[in-house]
């Protein structure tokens, strides 16, 4: 869902590579619901994309191993450029490259890089800098109870959809007195509307009713303001869909106490961080949720929660469920959706084991016996690959 | 009003040494019938408290500026200790809020809100125990905006060294007094560097002077996190402005909402303003049906925070009692009975625990 299949839609650009989609694309895609002309980035060297894998700190390169494990089992047509980041240089040539390496191939697969906050200022937060160089906007992360994970509240399905670029994480701070720190959140009107556009288009495809916009703009009368004044703009575009606001504390309250009433939510970026960690945390904590940055020409794959998960690094315990989610995801990016909906019925059914559960959900699983456990789901449901 | 004039009278002959002047705000929309409620709840446990009743509403001093009515301000300097009802903020009335107003008047530098699991009130959520301490005059909510261009809006956030040192040593110091045994600092340094950074060190330097409290610092996003997956992990929440605003209200979502919460401002000067943090009601005002059990726990902060502990137990003992019992609750708690008969229930718990 970028905004290329909009200009797509209105005949101004058209795909260049279009007549260069070799047959493979042909088979998967001829059953699947066609919303508009959008084409993945080229495939190059015989039908395979190539996409840049970030593997980050903590558990994100077993996951990533992970990952390119479970898509040589499958015969994806997807190569992965790895790219290493090390956070403790103060150089950013690391992450240049990295985003260079996402431009080149316009899609990748990351893992959380560790900010050591204790730093000076100077040394900025790298997966910030990758979101902000790469413009994606948009940060969106779908919540679902999911069967066979026990949690308090059941029947959760909301959509969060988070500024990415802009608000506090602008990273604009100055002491002009000593002991006196200003920090600056920047809001804009172009930004606004861009992600209040979004979501509503987002909400019209994926067939939502309603749409909350959360602020706080009872105290940041202009800045929260003006995000609000857009999204009602956008809402007088989308008649059939219902539009509120909620302020963000009374948010919170509401989504511990009865989050089904919730269906699409859109806010700025540091309510976005608060409210999709409080529903990960409903649906059964940070190992289960994907989560996708979308921008104009890129996106970018990860968990929801963006955790480096230091603690349970290279001990075999993590959930490696969030990160094979986010490359479900990219694979639909990609328009690969028999391969994503293959790994994703095995995810999920592997995810409703409960004798299978990593630590996390409580149980004692380790991460290998769960990743074997779905390469033999996607094995027992017959030779696909092959087809494919 | 007669339960107010009685009680008064009585008090002019009973030796006034031995009782505490505190400030009584009745507030707005059903805040009256609360603070009636608790008042006669307190009459009824003989806690040794004289009632100062005043209203606050916004009035223009000489320079033009807004204050409160001075006798409401010279009974509070005097009393240094309040306890007040719902305030209603309205809209495009020229001032800022009476609640703002208040903060800036007296200084209110932390709200503490200790969130406990009621036990007869079910939630998804049980075992809470945690206090979030958060930092009310700075941080996001200055109230410094500006438009730089059409179209670009800037709010700024103002961290203060002497404004985060104040609450990070109000945080240990209430975590020594209240038998607490950490305290966490919530923050964002990874993104917001120099403010939150500030802030961190001066929960640090502070932490230097407690040895006996553990500290520890988590990100705002664990600790959401976290806290609606396991909130027994958590015990005292040290934070700035925002996060404490987002914070303890979803603290308050996990025991049953704002009408069980209680809450409570403390100022410089040693003054301290206990309130309840939710709203009017302006649809139920005056028809006995509002739930005072928030302005009173936030009374029972208040008989704790004078030393006032067996009184402050007795009344939560009998307020918890009667809720458990499940015989007669408010609307709000699930039930259908007035305000007068939940109140009155109470009473009678409180004469049986004598």
């Amino acid at each position: 869902m970028t905004a290329r299949s909009v200009r797509s839609l209105s005949g101004a650009l058209k795909p260049l590579f279009s007549n260069r989609c070799p047959g493979v694309y042909g088979a998967a895609s001829c059953n699947q619901r066609q919303k508009s002309t959008y084409t993945p980035p080229p495939a190059r060297y015989g039908g395979r994309h190539t996409v840049t894998l970030i593997p980050g700190d903590g558990i994100g390169p077993e996951l990533g191993n992970h990952v390119r494990e479970l898509f040589r089992f499958c015969c994806v047509p997807v190569d992965f450029e790895v790219v290493n980041v090390d956070s403790s240089v103060a150089s950013e040539d690391d992450i240049n490259n990295a985003i260079m390496a996402i431009r080149r191939n316009g899609v990748a697969l990351k893992g959380n890089i560790e900010t050591n906050h204790n730093l000076p200022p100077s040394y900025k937060s790298r997966n910030n800098l990758l979101r902000t160089t790469l413009d994606l906007y948009a940060n969106v992360m779908h919540c679902q109870s999911l069967p066979g994970v026990r949690t308090r509240h059941r029947n959760i399905d909301i959509m969060i959809i988070r500024e990415n670029t802009e608000g506090e994480y602008s990273s604009l701070e100055h002491e002009n007195v000593p002991g006196v720190v200003e920090c600056l959140k920047i809001i804009t009107k172009t930004k606004s509307l861009r992600i209040a556009d979004y979501a509503f288009r987002t909400a019209r495809a994926k067939g939502r009713r309603r749409v909350t916009a959360v602020h706080k703009a009872n105290i940041m009368k202009l800045g929260d303001g003006l995000f609000l004044e857009c999204c009602k703009e956008v809402a007088s575009g989308y008649p059939e869909i219902t539009f509120d606001s909620m302020i963000v504390d009374n948010t919170t309250m509401q989504l511990v106490s009865r989050p089904q009433q919730f269906d699409l939510m859109v806010m700025p970026n540091l309510y976005g961080n608060v409210v999709s960690n409080v529903c990960a945390g409903l649906v059964g904590g940070p190992g289960l949720v994907p989560g996708a940055n979308y921008g104009e020409d890129y996106a970018v794959f990860e968990t929801g929660t963006r955790n480096t998960g230091k603690s349970i690094a290279n001990r075999n315990t993590a959930n490696p469920t969030a990160m094979l989610l986010a490359s479900c995801l990219l694979l639909d990016h990609l328009k690969l959706h028999a391969y994503a909906s293959m790994i994703r019925r095995a995810i999920l059914s592997t995810v409703s084991e409960t004798r299978l559960h990593t630590a996390d959900l409580g149980g004692q699983g380790s991460t290998s016996e769960v990743v074997q456990s779905i390469m033999n789901a996607v094995q027992s449901t017959g030779p696909q690959t092959l087809s494919i | 009003i007669n339960n107010f004039i009685s009680f008064h009278c009585e008090q002019i002959i009973i030796d006034n040494n031995n009782m505490q002047t505190v400030t009584l705000i009745p507030g707005d929309g059903i805040g009256p019938e609360i603070s009636s409620a608790v008042m006669k709840i307190f009459e009824t446990a003989k806690a040794p408290i004289r009632w100062e009743e005043r209203n606050v509403t916004a009035i223009k001093g000489p320079g033009g500026r807004w204050m409160i009515p001075p006798d409401a301000k010279e009974s509070m300097d005097k009393s240094k200790i309040g306890l007040k009802g719902p305030l209603k903020t309205p809209i495009a009335a020229g001032h800022p809020s009476m609640n703002l107003l208040l903060r800036k008047t007296f200084d209110l530098y932390a709200n503490v809100r200790p969130c406990i699991s009621i036990e007869g009130y079910k939630t998804p959520y049980t075992d809470v125990n945690l206090v979030t301490i958060r930092e009310n005059t700075e941080g996001e909510y200055s109230g410094i905006e500006h438009v730089i261009v059409d179209g670009v809006v800037q709010s700024i956030k103002l961290i203060t060294e002497d404004a985060s040192r104040r609450i990070a040593e109000y945080a240990f110091e209430y975590a020594r007094n209240n038998q607490r045994n950490s305290v966490t600092a919530v923050h964002k340094a990874n993104i917001m560097r120099m403010s939150d950074g500030l802030f961190l060190r001066k929960c640090r330097e502070v932490a230097e002077n407690y040895k006996d409290i553990k500290f520890t610092e988590m990100y705002l996003d664990t600790v959401c996190l976290n806290m609606v997956q396991d909130p027994t992990q958590f015990d005292v929440l040290v934070m700035p402005n925002l996060y404490g605003d987002i914070l303890s209200d979803l603290c308050a979502g996990l025991i049953g909402g704002l009408g069980v919460t209680p809450s409570g401002n403390i100022g410089a000067n040693g003054v301290a303003i206990f309130e309840s943090v939710h709203g009017t009601a302006p649809d139920i005002a005056g028809l006995d049906l509002a739930n005072p059990t928030a302005l009173l726990l936030s009374a029972v902060m208040m008989l704790r925070h004078m030393g006032l502990h067996d009184y402050g137990n007795k009344i939560q003992t009998a307020c918890f009692d009667t809720i458990r019992d499940k015989k007669v609750l408010t609307k709000d708690l699930g039930g259908n009975s007035k305000c007068s008969e939940f109140t009155a229930d109470i009473c009678r718990r409180i004469q049986d625990l004598d």
